[in-house]
């Protein structure tokens, strides 16, 4: 494709100088059986993690298996929404697609009782008061539009309580 | 959990990128787009085809450039009996590289030859186009080569 009109338009044409070259993959995806099952959680608006049977470390998402010890972690631990912001940055650049108004914030949360953050977006508080140790809480979509994705958590607000101790979350930066 | 609990989604990825073609491969997509190959003159006088702005064995600016093909000569093939969905041809064809009349390189494209016992490497063979209508300045202006006097549709 290029940025001229076509030869049978009837209009001038000049040199061709430009060339579409989209790159598309089609493909299909699983998550399979472990992150399934954080998804279908997701899915009924809670955060399932699985604990390791040898070092008691819960992971949320699970990936089946204990990136430690080695071993399928079987028991499902359904986790609070609330969590506290080991780390984040501020995102001031804009790019195609983006859905939210620059500046935002995307954090690691660690959710209480896991033992592994995951990312979020921080809302409900202007960017440069966001903080290591500031306590959150999860936004969920409406309950009719919960689906078995990321995309049904909105983002984490402030919930009012005190920052947590550095030592609390020291080994998870 | 049961298998059926396991999700499956389809996905797509995409870039719309676009990119300039300069000024040599911009003359090889007009030609194109007008029904004819055009290669540029290297530093050895050799024709390079599809033409770079650069001779890549001696990095010298390349010379001017001329007119080859439309016939040419499959140098090597290889068939394909499965197409995908985003080859050129949804039946069986090969991938060959053909040496255009008065080119010194080899370009790949499809040939359109019905079945493999059809092609060998010496045949020769020419390009068809789209209709001029449909050309839009692209290596897809030539739908396939075809053995010469004998095409496969």
């Amino acid at each position: 494709m290029t940025d001229q009109p076509s030869a049978g338009s009837g209009e001038p044409i000049g040199p061709v100088t430009m060339l579409a070259t989209p790159i598309r993959l089609d493909f299909d995806f699983t998550p399979g059986v472990a992150q399934s099952r954080f998804l279908r959680g997701l899915e009924r608006g809670t955060f399932l993690g699985q604990r390791c049977p040898t070092c008691h470390k819960v992971y949320v998402p699970s990936r089946g298996t204990c990136p430690t010890d080695g071993v399928a972690t079987t028991e499902d631990v359904e986790l609070a929404g609330t969590g506290t912001v080991t780390t984040y940055c501020v995102v001031n650049v804009p790019f195609a697609g983006q859905s939210i108004e620059i500046p935002y914030i995307a954090a690691q949360v660690l959710l209480d009782g896991a033992n592994l953050s995951f990312m979020g977006l921080i809302q409900e508080i202007p960017a440069d008061e966001v903080r290591m140790g500031m306590r959150v809480e999860a936004v969920w979509v409406a309950p009719d539009e919960l689906t078995p994705s990321l995309a049904s958590v909105r983002y984490f607000r402030p919930n009012g309580e005190p920052d947590a101790d550095y030592d609390t979350y020291k080994e998870y930066l | 959990m049961a298998d059926s609990d396991v999700l499956h989604a389809k996905h797509v990825l995409e870039y719309p990128y676009s990119r300039s073609v300069g000024p040599v491969i911009g003359a090889f997509l007009t030609a194109l787009r007008d029904g004819r190959f055009v290669g540029v003159v290297g530093s050895g006088g050799s024709v390079i085809v599809p033409p770079t702005e650069y001779d890549p064995i001696t990095g010298d600016d390349t010379g001017e450039l001329v007119e080859v093909g439309p016939g040419g000569v499959v140098e090597s093939w290889a068939w394909v009996s499965h197409p995908r969905r985003k080859h050129p041809l949804a039946h069986p064809f090969a991938w060959a590289l053909i040496t255009l009349d008065g080119a010194g390189t080899a370009l790949l494209h499809a040939v359109d030859a019905g079945a493999p016992d059809a092609l060998s490497t010496g045949a020769r063979v020419t390009a068809r186009f789209r209709p001029a209508g449909e050309r839009v300045g692209s290596m897809s202006d030539v739908e396939a080569f075809v053995l010469e006097g004998g095409a496969a549709r």
